[in-house]
């Protein structure tokens, strides 16, 4: 009976790192092949092992891009992926939690239907009305700028969902406890709300970056211009068709320096990440 | 719903609301209003004027052979990656539940290919599996398969359906190994005591206990398989060879872009709308019931 269980034991190890190579080769392949050489590569004579290339592939593709055409370097790509991440994250949960704020401590006319009209975007990702959203966005003159890239990301109710639920489990007691004390809706919800909100707001952070860092059809309609490319975008504009052409090390390198940021956050701030997705898919 | 004791106000809680009140409308409420519209108007070819044609446009979208072979690839795509990576996710979340050395290590080794975006997994997988190049593609010829993606349109599939559901791997692990989690240790102590064998005691106890997490994750895989696969389609077969990897989001996007039926192009967001809300509907009466339990 022991015995047994000690070789459930190697073999659920044994099962798990067969999971865990399975996920990691592919990233590992890309991290070696962006250290070798192109031609070596085009002829299908990698090696497994990283190269020498690796600084030399990094900076170009980092502060000159791909040669050949007016591609932008991926250093731009990383910046608009950057503010378009943070803009999304920050907006959705600024824009969330004072709206939840109102239709939890306010009693007003059209409360409850306000809440339905922002309940009812839950259900609809942006792809489903992608054209008529990218008509509004163009008529707006929002083409090519941060605002329509991140705007149409903020209209949803996730956000509002979750703040709403955790304002409903702070005790009556603390909006008596700063009445008493004199304090109007603006210092309750300074002094009292937002610091309980803190861990709510940083794991539902964690999940909006990566959620933003990550959108891809939608700058792909909305960016024309070269400067104006998430990383996301970059990546695609650089797989030619013709095998040929595609500089595989700077592809590779543009795929992983994309995933680090996203994949940083998830293993650094494990505990918040998996609450925030917990919390946002209830 | 509400607090017992509220501020009184009459104007900052509209102040408040305000905000999200605005982006709502006129990001998600006007364009999903002229989706709809559009979707029951008939343009002329040149743009000059426009008819109220009622359901015509559905009755052509639904009457186009394309349409309906999109419909059937897309369920079947989101079959096909569901069912992969919902297995493979839950064998390696059993026994990541088993009291393990370096339990804490194993889970954050699985969970990160979650925050890897679409496209990139696109290029990942379309590295290793380039004809010309690729290092599996190498192995798969020595053993005898003609892999050739670009001219094959299953093999097109295999390769869109592979990619995505080795990024929903780690999503799945990670609610298997919560809902796993969640199971009262008394429960499986009886089985054991009653003489279960653990394969035994798996499908006898931990499975129906795990029904809701799995009907969850089910619901969830598709909505993923449908919308998320977008950019893995994209980097790697563009929707071809001969729309054999066409599902229907890529679909409303390739139309789109050629321009021309805008009537046609509304009508297919609309019956996207539509599966999404009745997916979402299906989810919530589960929810509900799983809470009233």
């Amino acid at each position: 009976m022991v015995e047994h269980e000690g070789i459930r034991r190697y073999v659920a190890h044994l099962i798990l790192w067969i999971g865990i190579a399975i996920l990691a080769f592919p990233v590992y392949l890309a991290f070696v092949a962006s250290t070798q050489d192109n031609a070596v590569i085009a002829n299908g004579q990698m090696s497994l092992l990283p190269g020498g290339h690796l600084l030399e592939t990094y900076y170009k593709t980092i502060f000159v891009g791909t040669s050949g055409s007016t591609r932008e370097p991926v250093g731009t790509m990383l910046l608009n992926s950057f503010v378009m991440a943070m803009l999304i994250a920050l907006g959705k949960i600024a824009i969330s939690i004072i709206s939840a704020y109102a239709i939890v401590y306010f009693r007003f006319p059209f409360r409850m239907p306000i809440f339905w009209i922002i309940f009812i975007t839950l259900m609809l990702p942006v792809e489903v009305r992608i054209y008529p959203t990218y008509k509004i966005v163009a008529d707006l003159h929002l083409l090519d700028s941060y605002a329509g890239l991140s705007l149409p990301l903020i209209a949803s109710a996730t956000a509002t969902l979750l703040f709403r639920q955790f304002f409903m489990t702070v005790p009556e007691e603390l909006l008596e406890a700063s009445r008493i004390d004199g304090a109007g809706p603006f210092r309750f919800f300074w002094d009292t709300l937002l610091p309980l909100s803190r861990t709510n707001m940083a794991a539902l952070f964690v999940i909006l970056f990566i959620l933003g860092w990550n959108q891809y059809l939608w700058p792909l309609l909305i960016t024309t211009r070269d400067d104006m490319q998430t990383i996301q975008i970059g990546i695609r504009k650089m797989i030619t068709t013709t095998d040929a052409l595609t500089e595989w090390p700077v592809v590779l390198a543009t795929a992983v320096l994309a995933m680090l940021p996203p994949v940083f956050v998830v293993v650094v701030m494990q505990k918040l990440f998996v609450r925030g997705l917990v919390e946002t898919e209830k | 719903m509400q607090k017992q004791s509220v501020f009184q106000s009459r104007l900052l809680p509209y102040a408040l609301v305000a905000p999200q009140l605005a982006v709502v409308l006129i990001f998600f409420y006007w364009p999903a209003a002229q989706a709809v519209l559009q979707s029951f108007l008939l343009q002329d070819a040149f743009g000059l004027s426009t008819t109220f044609v009622w359901f015509e446009n559905y009755r052509e979208l639904l009457s186009q052979p394309d349409y309906f072979a999109a419909i059937v690839r897309t369920f079947v795509f989101s079959i096909a990656i569901a069912g992969a990576s919902l297995s493979l996710a839950l064998l390696l979340a059993v026994m990541a539940d088993k009291p393990l050395r370096g339990g804490a290590l194993y889970r954050t080794l699985l969970i990160w290919p979650y925050a890897v975006a679409p496209p990139v997994v696109g290029v990942l997988w379309v590295f290793m599996l380039n004809p010309s190049l690729g290092i599996l593609a190498h192995g798969l010829r020595t053993i005898g398969i003609d892999w050739n993606p670009l001219l094959d349109g299953d093999q097109a599939a295999a390769l869109i359906i592979v990619a995505a559901a080795w990024k929903q791997i780690s999503y799945n692990f990670l609610f298997f190994l919560a809902g796993l989690q969640s199971i009262p240790k008394s429960v499986m102590e009886a089985a054991a005591i009653d003489g279960a064998r653990p394969v035994r005691r798996f499908w006898t106890v931990t499975f129906p206990l795990l029904s809701p997490t799995i009907f969850f994750l089910l619901v969830v895989n598709i909505v993923y398989a449908f919308f998320d696969t977008f950019g893995i389609i994209d980097t790697i077969t563009r929707g071809g060879p001969a729309k054999a990897t066409e599902t229907l989001v890529y679909k409303v996007y390739v139309d789109g872009l050629l321009g021309g039926n805008l009537g046609s192009s509304a009508a297919q967001s609309v019956v996207l709308m539509a599966i999404v809300i009745l997916l979402t509907a299906v989810q919530f009466r589960f929810v509900e019931r799983k809470v009233t339990y």
